[in-house]
């Protein structure tokens, strides 16, 4: 039997923290929670007393192969803090958005080299060849970019290439 | 159990396993390096949707069955995927212009689908409609460059207009499924979809300075697991480990 547990406890807030831990394989300057992919935190309180995490989890992209990795390294990162079951649940809707994604991250991926999401507007819409919004090298700062190819390295992400410091560079499209 | 659910959820699913197995088969031999990267991410995209209806689909059918039982363990007459999705890639024309014509027809669907009063496949469809989109602005892009390029290309792509032409049709016809979806306002209605359609490929044709071809008669099947020979030889080759080592994992 399980009951659940008020939401702004403590223990709950040590589970955040410990979530704060997890990063993403494919982009490892980001944690799990600066991508907005962790939608809830609950805790249920085992027969035995002991409290077991539910964490729901959602899917940047429905092929992201990162998910089962990143479902991996959040079991290790509860089971190495002490807790012996758990339960990581994924959720569609509503469906993850770069929106979720904070100011500090956007930091983040700039330091490490990717151009942050811009907030969406016309660019996802499916017309062809339409106007691309002014992406900034992450490199040099340059406004003088071009889009080589709306598919990058990860389904997250665009390829770019700067024509001041002639470097390609990735951009985390908005989606 | 909803017999209907199931089918119409398979469906959704083996349409994305199949062009998503299909556009995979470019991996490593895309004409430059980032449209390999693009098709591979599109591939990438549509088995992560087939992945998502085949949970759902197993969900509903109970008994066992799991995502990979319903990709790997089912035979040809199960399949329930339209046949322009099983067609061979032929040639870089005839590849994007599938996908033109299946993402439009995608974009579209998921668009109404998301109003489903079946909140798992509403939830499916708007995380999906998200990756169409790009889907669709790459393709559309595609069949506009080799319409209005070089008098190679054009050929080329007008040679893979008259191939994929007549499956087309088959998405707009309901199967028996779609129409008691539909009935129980879980399903889309495939007519509005089709007007949708075709006022988007008239857009791009015009763009490409192609004509929509005025044959009408349509190949059908797919829906109700009648295939082309094409799907026998995609099964055996995608389903081979798990048929000859059963609960093969790595
Ligand atoms: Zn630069």
């Amino acid at each position: 039997m399980t009951i659940a547990i008020q939401h702004t406890s403590p223990e709950e807030k040590k589970i955040w923290n410990l979530l704060e831990t997890v990063t993403d394989p494919e982009v490892p300057v980001l944690t799990i929670l600066d991508l907005g992919i962790v939608r809830s935190v609950e805790l249920a309180q085992l027969d035995n007393h002991q409290l077991k995490p539910i964490i729901t989890i959602t899917p940047t992209y429905s092929g992201c192969p990162a998910m089962d990795v990143i479902s991996m390294n959040i079991r290790m990162a509860l089971l190495q803090a002490g807790y012996q079951q758990m339960e990581i649940k994924q959720a569609l809707s509503p469906a993850w958005t770069t929106d979720w994604m904070s100011e500090e991250a956007k930091n983040k991926l700039k330091a490490y080299g990717i151009a942050p999401p811009q907030y969406k507007q016309a660019v996802c819409t499916p017309e062809a060849f339409q106007d691309e919004e002014a992406i900034q090298c992450p490199q040099c700062n340059s406004w003088n970019t071009a889009l080589v190819s709306q598919f990058g390295s990860t389904a997250c992400k665009a390829l770019y290439k700067c024509n001041d410091c002639k470097e390609p560079f990735d951009y985390f499209k908005c989606h | 159990m909803n017999q209907s659910l199931i089918d119409y959820t398979l469906q959704l699913a083996d349409n994305a396993l199949i062009i998503g197995h299909r556009n995979s088969e470019w991996c490593g031999h895309g004409p430059v390096l980032e449209q390999d990267i693009a098709i591979s991410n599109i591939a990438l995209d549509f088995i992560g949707q087939a992945r998502n209806f085949y949970q759902y689909a197993a969900e509903l059918l109970g008994n066992g069955a799991t995502e990979d039982s319903l990709a790997f363990l089912r035979d040809v007459p199960e399949f329930k995927n339209v046949l322009i999705t099983e067609l061979p890639n032929g040639d870089w024309a005839q590849t994007t212009l599938r996908q033109f014509l299946f993402s439009t027809y995608q974009y579209y669907f998921y668009q109404q689908l998301q109003n489903s009063t079946d909140t798992r496949l509403a939830a499916i469809a708007a995380k999906s409609l998200k990756e169409v989109t790009y889907h669709l602005r790459w393709s559309s892009e595609w069949v506009i460059r080799l319409g209005d390029g070089t008098e190679e290309s054009k050929h080329r792509l007008l040679t893979a207009l008259d191939e994929l032409w007549n499956f087309t049709g088959e998405m707009f016809l309901p199967a028996a499924y779609e129409t008691a979806l539909l009935q129980e306002n879980m399903g889309v209605d495939l007519s509005i979809i089709h007007q949708h359609w075709n006022q988007k490929v008239q857009e791009v044709f015009a763009e490409a300075s192609i004509q929509i071809p005025k044959k009408s008669w349509a190949q059908q099947g797919g829906k109700t697991g009648i295939h082309t020979e094409h799907l026998g030889y995609i099964l055996a080759e995608m389903q081979f480990l798990q048929r000859a080592y059963p609960g093969a994992e790595w």
